[in-house]
């Protein structure tokens, strides 16, 4: 796998096109590193010419921000925009929707201007320009539903990419009764990620999941390191787990060609 | 004598806009009392925001039942209300149905008038049955006990009250019903009053017509006190409400300023502190929200604008699977307490400490249990905007009380130590590269 970092091209003189921001979950999380590499291989395969920053990466300060501590997310986001600054990155894409917000929405402010890509909007780009195909193989006319990341739905209006990708793939897309801009959030955004629910009756997970287990899926299609553990979790508490897989669309897209 | 009835409807008229018009000065006054934000860029937008959502109503009918009854009611409600003008005209003058002289489009007028006076009053009627008999959960949350839960059904009665004056005034109205020309719905109620001697049948048009401008009068005043602000506040609202992407939260400026000199390498540390700041016997600036003050403006008429109607509450994902947050609630308890405030100036003459603010009513609970997933914001049908007045709260919790859940001071410690939420050294951050 070739995954360069912007200080090795920058040693060769190299500008690439496009940052690889992989984020938190994507560099740690066992999960989301399988995300992460899945986009790696088919930034390989479509020779897109991309870099990450490995050490010189990190958090972009969601999760602080959304806790209220706007310090720390000041600090980590002018850090990072400093780094990033002096790269001169123009373009940045990422598999999570947390980062996408953050740099896309609130770096700017602070010095940071970049475009900034979901991952599935950066592929639905490259399937544009006929840099890469997609085919269903094993998926072919599985049942697949997606769950919109908030981060990316609501939050940026992003609702088409991931679903034109997953039609690409010859399944059927089957909708959620909330979906889109009315989609039920997985539970982990605005820092819940780290900490145990307030006590209520059901965990957010959990009442995703009923509805996801309601149109009887084979694939639940996410597009967020995050929603993917809490509706893992949620398929494992309703031990589905052999029944229905939580996968990345990338991930998908990679299956489908055996990367 | 005989100009007593005009004086009345003067004094009448002139008590019950002049109460109004005090009311709303508080409003603003109250509205005021919030922080500066700047919302005045992108007018064109925001006006197309306004039309769209407060004018069309746009957002209201992602729910088609509520929504297309809301709708009847709320043309019903504007254009009954041009009637009011030939009303407030007679009334002054001593006239009679002063606009009769338009003939045929009188009558048409008149006509549509009583068309949509009766869907209104069927609208109302399945409105109290949604409430009341269905029972439908969104009004039956906890924080509509009480005061909320009655505001909404003396609304639905008065509505009921002044559509049945009106049809009953022009049913028992004898020229009216004579001329035959817009009493589409009120000539099946006059033969009610058949055989009820003329005189009779004057009084009682006459009283409908006093109760009828009375109750609009009565109703103009307790909007004020009501969740009913929304039909006037629902048009600012939209026009002032955030345009940016809604998982945009702002950048304190405040913030940036002091992280700045942390980051500057220029800056001396042992500088004294500005002259001009030192001058300055003003509090330096809070971070987050405490109080009422600590919110923007737009925070405040969000407050004021919100109906209770909880479609933001019933789609909250905490509050679905039972958790204390309601989005309502929050902008419920925003607005009890900005009133407690503005009584509270009432009196003094200025804002006197009371040992109270934001979270006196609001738990710690209910504002840590968002998810800052934005389905409130959207679902809002005047665009009000819970979250951010939530997020205020937590950044006051954290930055200036540093009451953070444990768990999240954990990971905010981390993200300080190594620049990820978890314990991993950032020097690990490329490890997967080389994982199979």
């Amino acid at each position: 796998m070739n995954v360069p970092t912007m200080a090795e091209l920058t040693a060769q003189g190299i500008q690439p096109e496009v940052l690889f921001w992989v984020g938190c979950a994507g560099s740690f999380d066992d999960r989301a590193k399988k995300i992460t590499k899945a986009f790696v291989k088919i930034l390989n395969k479509a020779e897109v010419n991309f870099a990450v920053l490995g050490t010189e990466e990190g958090c972009t300060g969601d999760p602080a921000k959304r806790a209220g501590n706007e310090f720390l997310f000041q600090m980590q986001a002018m850090t990072n925009i400093e780094v990033m600054n002096a790269y001169e990155i123009k373009k940045v894409v990422t598999a999570c929707p947390h980062c996408f917000n953050t740099i896309k929405n609130e770096y700017p402010q602070l010095g940071g201007k970049y475009e900034v890509m979901h991952h599935t909007q950066f592929l639905k780009s490259l399937l544009d320009e006929g840099k890469i195909t997609i085919e269903g193989g094993s998926y072919k006319g599985k049942r697949i539903t997606f769950h919109d990341p908030c981060y990316l739905g609501r939050a940026n209006g992003v609702y088409e990419a991931p679903r034109e990708l997953i039609q690409k793939l010859e399944v059927e897309l089957v909708e959620m009764k909330r979906c889109k801009s009315n989609g039920l959030c997985c539970g982990a955004g605005g820092a819940q990620m780290f900490k145990e629910p307030e006590k209520g009756t059901k965990d957010i997970n959990v009442e995703r999941t009923e509805e996801a287990l309601e149109i009887k899926p084979d694939i639940i299609a996410t597009g967020c390191p995050f929603c993917n553990t809490m509706m893992t979790d949620g398929i494992k508490s309703k031990e589905k787990e052999n029944d229905i897989e939580v996968l990345d669309i990338v991930e998908l897209i990679a299956n489908a060609q055996d990367l | 004598m005989q100009y007593l009835p005009n004086i009345l409807f003067a004094i009448l008229l002139i008590i019950g806009i002049g109460f109004f018009a005090k009311n709303v000065r508080k409003l603003v006054r109250n509205i005021k009392l919030g922080k500066a934000v700047d919302r005045t860029d992108n007018s064109s937008l925001r006006l197309k925001n306004m039309i769209n959502i407060a004018l069309g109503q746009s957002k209201m009918v992602r729910r088609p039942i509520a929504g297309i009854l809301h709708i009847i009611v709320y043309v019903g409600f504007i254009i009954i209300n041009i009637e009011v003008i030939e009303i407030i005209i007679d009334g002054l003058f001593g006239t009679h149905r002063v606009l009769s002289f338009l003939g045929g489009f009188y009558g048409v007028l008149i006509g549509t008038f009583e068309i949509l006076a009766l869907l209104v009053l069927i609208s109302v009627i399945i409105f109290w049955i949604r409430r009341m008999v269905i029972r439908i959960p969104r009004f039956w949350n906890k924080e509509m006990k009480g005061f909320p839960k009655n505001d909404a059904l003396y609304i639905l009665y008065f509505e009921i009250i002044l559509m049945t004056l009106f049809l009953t005034m022009n049913a028992a109205d004898t020229a009216f019903q004579q001329a035959n020309s817009g009493n589409v719905i009120s000539q099946f109620i006059a033969p009610l009053f058949s055989g009820i001697h003329p005189e009779t049948l004057h009084v009682i048009e006459r009283t409908t017509w006093w109760l009828h401008i009375a109750g609009i009068l009565i109703f103009l005043n307790y909007l004020y006190y009501s969740k009913h602000l929304h039909i006037l506040l629902a048009f600012p609202n939209t026009y002032y409400a955030n345009l940016n992407p809604l998982g945009e939260f702002d950048n304190l400026q405040s913030v940036t300023d002091e992280v700045k000199m942390m980051l500057d390498p220029n800056v001396d540390p042992f500088a004294a502190p500005d002259e001009t700041e030192s001058n300055d016997d003003s509090m330096p600036e809070k971070f987050g929200a405490e109080d009422v003050f600590d919110l923007n403006w737009v925070q405040l008429l969000n407050a004021y604008t919100c109906t209770e109607c909880g479609r933001c509450t019933s789609v909250c994902p905490a509050n679905i699977t039972g958790k204390e947050l309601s989005p309502r609630a929050i902008m419920m308890k925003t607005r009890d307490r900005l009133e407690e405030v503005g009584k509270n100036i009432d009196t003094n003459g200025e804002f006197k400490l009371d040992d109270k603010n934001l979270f006196t009513t609001i738990s710690d609970e209910e504002i840590w249990a968002c998810t800052s997933c934005n389905a409130c914001v959207e679902e809002c049908p005047v665009n009000i905007d819970p979250l951010s007045i939530i997020m205020d709260m937590r950044r006051f919790q954290v930055m200036e009380k540093s009451a953070a859940p444990q768990e999240l001071n954990v990971m905010m410690t981390n993200i300080e130590n190594n620049a990820a939420p978890w314990q991993y050294n950032q020097l690990d951050r490329l490890n997967w590269k080389d994982e199979n």
